[in-house]
């Protein structure tokens, strides 16, 4: 193998039902900046059945070329059906990188793709860029996110990385970018073809988990009511995996359900994001939430025990800062 | 000598203490406040075998040490006090006693049942006038036929209502004295027997406190166990078994409050930092965090004893009188260090207090292990 | 019917602690347990185990302290345990241990071969499927539910919007949530039991692989460096009015990549 026979960043452009995934525009994002250190091309390769017609807009969103496969055995992902034909793509085109988004798809596709091709893969890579060398820096963490590792795959090709979604960021989408569409026929082998899909079920979110929710808009006596709750969710809607939560108070008083409370006699949590709103920070409380990756606080008491604990601690009435804080997030998130 | 685990050990204990905080500890709060038996727990205690721990597997038992047995009592009253009596009443005072005593045949009918946690098991020494004074049987049991007739009434007996299987001291032969008690197996159901007054407790409220009524009860003359006459020694070696059990139970209560105790004072933040940075603290703490292992280790060399067929009645009556002793100390200090939170019923300090209390009394009180040891200390 | 499972030694990374002076991981006393995921597997197959009287090989590739897991195994009763391990596996990326495995493997009877989607402390999810790609087997991920019968394994597969139902025949590789099922507690009995059975000891000459392909000298990836995430510094807190606190709120929130 000649590593300089490898060109270009490929990024797996993943659909579900003829919708791409966000993960694939945020990857190219990234792709864009990589093959502009390397000055190379961006290519997505899009895997699917009646596909061809969102080229364009993977053009607009980076790539510089778009490999469709169409066949209608790929119209939903079955691993052997989407090993086999990204292989031989990559065995004709030969990327010196391939991104894939680390979705239930993606890490099922990529470790089946990188031993198919006897390569290094990567998985959750948080930053990526390229070394001096022109060879690409995978950053991931791992003990469970404890530690924090740069890894390298300098000795073969392609270098592929999974990354999650909302790691990355999309580039804004520009109508007047321009690509090549290219269309690659593969050879299937069929009788490798032994997974059948019988059913492909959506289901509604049922009863809540605080403990799953990536980001918690917790309330206290601070909020005070139903209303004041129903602000709260406004604003937990703003981020895709957010949920309201509250501490004791508002249980006992009957305006929040038991599901949802956090602290000693209620969930232990330890979100991305905690907000702690009109919350005191009673000791019972805080024994549920402390762990929690960064916290917000907002109260207008400013010896609440709350900041002892808050990453950010506003003096403030929550009632003037909640509604402000929706609008701005939201605004901000759509800008994305 | 090696104080440690052996790897077997290690992962009992790591499957026993997973066991008490997945199943048994979510419970412990509710347990106490509704006064209600666990019986799920029992059930799920049942099918992995801590119904029968050091139960020799011929007779469908486990074929664990009781040195296992110790450590699963102490790992489940941690938790909840409550689950630990149930298992040390069940297997020392009721299994104990009939495979060290029974028949092949009285082995055969109750102890795989027991063992498998499928009955529950009891045992019914105490009466209104028979407490430390235990020589004081009142219930009597006369040989008529094929049957005997068992009349009287027993109080405070563990597992009441619940257990399938009793077993029951009653005076044969008054003129006898001490020599005159025999031990008997009663099963539930029979004709006769009946399950009387519950009690409202201070602690362990989850255990099934009961009288025993015997209203000429009879059963058959094969439920005597072991010989007639030999019931009080019966009675006597099975409790020095039962002792290890309940010291077993404090020394699990001790710890379990002394570990809820550190985590609180870690947090609990007055004058500025956490009550857990002032000496005084620390100091009693230190103390606390000695003496309970100074019980652990007194627990393990009566289960030690045990298990080698040495004599261990002066090893148990050690165990249990400062076990007992350590885990009223642990547990009113503990409550102590977590002030009026403390005595509210949001921490689970004030439960543990209360049910270290009858660890000083049940199976022999204090006094009587103090009688033990001196008796030793004197012969 | 024959089952291998693929377990792993890992240290309990909910326990992992930072040392606050010098920013490291603590190791010490951190205590090793079964990947949850993989014991979801074990339980899995245990099921089929008391279903249709399946016989339960557990393999693991680790250092000589990973025989706690497998007495574990035994104890929650899996019939043959194997413990894959020499210093030649050192170093291992992903596809060196899917490699190995797959050798190890290759001796074994197997209808079904099922592994945890992920472990705790490498968090890849990769070794699995690697694994069932040397053997060149169908493989299912994320699997919640398995019903078997006559060779035909019914998948629940969880999904981020829900789940599917696929069907594969054996011989397949399947790997497993550990919400998939409450694994069983050990038994007494079973504890006692596992230290009486034989743990094979499989070392890197017992098995079909090419050397070239082990350890460091088989792996693709190299970790160049390894770092602690930047310490917490203590939080500031602003007295401000509402306009202010939320830019400051947002301000923060993208700094930390949050948005």
């Amino acid at each position: 193998m000649e590593k300089t026979d490898y060109k270009n960043v490929f990024v797996f452009a993943e659909q579900r039902d003829g919708v791409i995934q966000s993960v694939a525009l945020e990857l190219l994002g990234k792709a864009h900046e990589l093959a502009g250190v390397l000055n190379e091309k961006v290519v997505a390769v899009l895997p699917g059945h009646n596909i061809t017609k969102h080229a364009q807009m993977l053009i607009e969103y980076g790539a510089d070329e778009v490999i469709c496969i169409d066949e209608p055995e790929l119209k939903d992902y079955l691993t052997e059906q989407y090993a086999q034909t990204i292989c031989q793509v990559v065995d004709k085109y030969k990327p010196s990188i391939l991104m894939i988004g680390a979705t239930t798809i993606g890490r099922d596709l990529g470790p089946r793709l990188a031993a198919r091709l006897t390569t290094g893969l990567t998985a959750d890579c948080t930053r990526l860029e390229i070394s001096e060398e022109g060879e690409l820096m995978m950053t991931r963490p791992a003990f469970g996110g404890n530690l924090m590792a740069t890894i390298m795959c300098t000795e073969h090709r392609p270098q592929m990385s999974t990354v999650r979604p909302g790691v990355m960021q999309k580039m804004q989408r520009d109508a007047s970018r321009q690509g090549n569409v290219l269309t690659f026929k593969p050879t299937f082998d069929k009788s490798k073809f032994l997974v059948r899909m019988v059913e492909n079920v959506k289901v509604d979110k049922g009863k809540v988990d605080i403990t799953d929710a990536k980001v918690l808009v917790s309330g206290g006596r601070g909020v005070g009511c139903k209303e004041g709750f129903e602000k709260l969710q406004q604003l937990a809607d703003v981020f895709p995996n957010a949920e309201v939560s509250s501490s004791r108070a508002m249980v006992d008083a009957g305006i929040i359900d038991h599901d949802r409370q956090v602290g000693q006699t209620g969930k232990t949590v330890r979100p991305d994001l905690y907000f702690a709103l009109g919350i005191s920070g009673a000791i019972q409380h805080l024994a549920g939430m402390e762990e929690s990756e960064f916290i917000v606080a907002v109260n207008k008491d400013k010896f609440a025990p709350i900041f002892s604990v808050a990453d950010l601690g506003i003096v403030c009435d929550l009632n003037k800062v909640v509604p402000l804080l929706t609008a701005r997030l939201a605004s901000e998130i759509e800008k994305k | 000598m090696d104080f440690g685990f052996s790897k077997r050990e290690e992962l009992f204990l790591q499957m026993i203490r997973e066991f008490a905080e997945n199943e048994v500890k979510p419970l412990a709060a509710e347990v106490d406040e509704q006064e209600r038996f666990p019986m799920e727990t029992v059930e799920k205690m049942a099918k992995i075998g801590i119904m029968g721990i050091p139960v020799p597997v011929e007779y469908g038992g486990q074929g664990g040490t009781n040195q296992m047995y110790s450590m699963a009592v102490e790992e489940l009253s941690r938790v909840c006090a409550t689950t630990g009596v149930i298992v040390s009443a069940h297997t020392s005072l009721c299994i104990n006693p009939i495979l060290e005593y029974g028949t092949e045949e009285q082995k055969q009918k109750y102890v795989p049942k027991l063992a498998a946690g499928e009955w529950i098991g009891a045992f019914g020494l105490t009466e209104p006038n028979a407490g430390t004074d235990a020589a004081m049987q009142q219930t009597t049991a006369v040989l008529d036929g094929d049957e005997w007739v068992l009349n009287g009434t027993k109080i405070f007996i563990t597992n009441a209502g619940y257990a399938h299987v009793y077993v029951v001291m009653a005076m044969t032969n008054k003129e006898l004295g001490t020599k005159g008690i025999s031990a008997f197996i009663v099963e539930k159901g029979t004709p006769g027997f009946s399950i009387g007054k519950k009690e409202k407790k201070m602690g362990i409220r989850g255990s099934a406190t009961c009288e025993l009524i015997f209203e000429n009860c009879r059963i058959p003359k094969e439920n005597l166990l072991g010989e007639q006459g030999k019931g009080f020694k019966i009675a006597m070696n099975t409790l020095n078994g039962g002792r290890i059990g309940i010291a077993a139970q404090a020394l699990g209560i001790a710890q379990g409050a002394l570990d809820e105790t550190v985590k609180y004072v870690k947090e609990r933040k007055q004058f500025g930092k956490p009550i857990g940075a002032f000496q005084n603290t620390q100091f009693q703490l230190a103390n606390l965090d000695a003496k309970i292992q100074a019980a652990r280790l007194l627990v393990r060399e009566a289960s030690y004893n045990k298990d080698m067929h040495k004599p261990y009645a002066v090893e148990a009556a050690r165990c249990k009188l400062f076990a007992a002793e350590t885990a009223m100390e642990v547990t009113t200090k503990a409550v102590q260090f977590h002030g009026g939170y403390g005595y509210t019923r949001e921490y689970p300090v004030e439960r543990m207090m209360r049910d270290a209390k009858i660890t000083e009394i049940y199976e022999g009180t204090s006094e009587v292990q103090r009688m033990v040891i001196a008796g030793n200390l004197f012969k | 019917m024959n089952i291998v499972v693929c377990i792993k030694q890992v240290p309990n990374t909910n326990e992992i602690k930072i040392n606050p002076e010098t920013g490291t991981l603590i190791r010490d006393g951190v205590p090793s347990i079964m990947n949850p995921d993989d014991k979801g597997g074990l339980e899995m197959a245990l099921r089929l185990k008391d279903q249709y009287g399946a016989h339960v090989t557990v393999i693991t590739m680790g250092p000589p302290q990973a025989d706690a897991i497998l007495r574990e195994a035994f104890a929650m009763g899996a019939d043959r345990a194997i413990l894959l391990t020499d210093r030649k596996f050192a170093g291992a990326d992903t596809l060196a241990t899917s490699y190995a495995l797959a050798g190890a493997i290759k001796t074994l009877d197997y209808d079904l071969i099922i592994a945890g989607r992920q472990a705790i402390d490498g968090d890849t999810a990769q070794v699995a499927p690697e694994m069932a790609e040397h053997h060149r087997l169908p493989q299912v991920s994320y699997t919640v539910d398995l019903k078997y019968n006559n060779g035909l394994c019914t998948v629940k597969k969880e999904t981020e919007e829900g789940y599917q139902i696929l069907e594969v025949p054996t011989p397949c590789v399947l790997t497993v949530l550990a919400t998939a099922n409450k694994p069983r507690y050990m038994s007494v009995k079973g504890i006692i039991e596992a230290f009486d059975k034989e743990v094979e000891i499989w070392t890197a000459d017992k098995i079909d692989v090419d050397p070239n392909r082990l350890g460091l000298k088989g792996s693709p990836t190299r970790v160049k460096k390894s770092f602690t995430k930047p310490q917490k510094s203590p939080g500031q807190v602003y007295e401000v009015d509402a306009e202010e606190a939320v830019g400051i709120i947002i301000s923060k929130l993208k700094e930390k990549f949050i948005i």
